[in-house]
């Protein structure tokens, strides 16, 4: 099977809305094609990925801590933009922590989260076959 | 050119549909391939043949059933999110224990692979959502 560079671009709150939910599922059952699979949180995208979300007063289902098994599903490419998180006075430390494990350098447990300014996000996006917008 | 569609925007409250299915069938009548049409979010919700919109207002869900029976284009309901939202077919309605279904023709339910599999097909695949 032919291998394309999948880019999935996250923009919306993750509750209030059920885009973050089913993009989620989307990226979890893509893992299964052995795809190129890059994530971008851009936009009210970026509180997907916040800590200690908690949703016990919605009502709705907390899924968050399913993030942290994109580690374990090969999605290591997450990449998280700068002026986003600027602009809601948010930085990387009030993110969850994602790693992976890299295979080609003994197993070593590396960071996931990459934050990157709207230039090098648009360079990412350049490179890509494929862009789901949720 | 081979195009995949992922609409993802329930039909009359959103144009995405109606942009998905002008932009599907104007493909089709310049020579162009559709691999799949792949239904997801609300965008399910253009799968139902139980809507009954106003006589002078365009019928979305009966356009795609027309226009998958005209060139044999596929119609793929998610069927998680169809599930969430009460979109079934008959296997589903009977397995679920419901009493009806509510699929329109020329649908049918499908796993979200089809739509990587659409991806890794396509050429293109345009997205039409919010």
């Amino acid at each position: 099977m032919a291998t394309k560079k999948f880019l999935y671009v996250n923009r919306k709150a993750p509750h209030g809305s059920i885009y973050a939910l089913e993009s989620l599922e989307v990226v979890l059952i893509a893992a299964a094609f052995e795809q190129d699979v890059s994530l971008a949180f851009v936009d009210d995208g970026v509180y997907q990925l916040l800590q200690n979300q908690d949703t016990g007063k919605l009502g709705s289902k907390n899924f968050s801590p399913t993030y942290k098994a994109l580690g374990d599903y090969d999605v290591s490419k997450i990449y998280v933009d700068q002026e986003s998180l600027e602009q809601r006075g948010l930085n990387k430390q009030d993110l969850m922590p994602l790693v992976y494990e890299d295979e080609d350098d003994d197993w070593a447990e590396k960071d996931s989260i990459h934050v990157v300014s709207s230039t090098e996000l648009a360079e990412i996006i350049e490179q890509q076959d494929v862009i789901l917008n949720f | 050119m081979k195009f995949g569609i992922l609409v993802n925007e329930g039909p009359y409250t959103h144009q995405a549909s109606d942009s998905a299915y002008h932009f599907t069938a104007a493909a089709l009548r310049a020579g162009h391939e559709i691999v799949r049409v792949f239904f997801y979010h609300d965008g399910v919700n253009n799968g139902t043949r139980l809507s009954v919109p106003p006589q002078d207002d365009r019928n979305i869900s009966e356009r795609w059933s027309a226009l998958a029976e005209a060139h044999e284009v596929e119609l793929i309901l998610c069927v998680a999110a169809a599930q969430r939202r009460g979109l079934l077919d008959g296997d589903e309605a009977k397995l679920a224990g419901k009493d009806s279904d509510n699929m329109a023709p020329g649908f049918q339910i499908s796993g979200l692979g089809q739509l990587i599999d659409a991806g890794i097909q396509a050429d293109r695949l345009i997205v039409f959502g919010d």
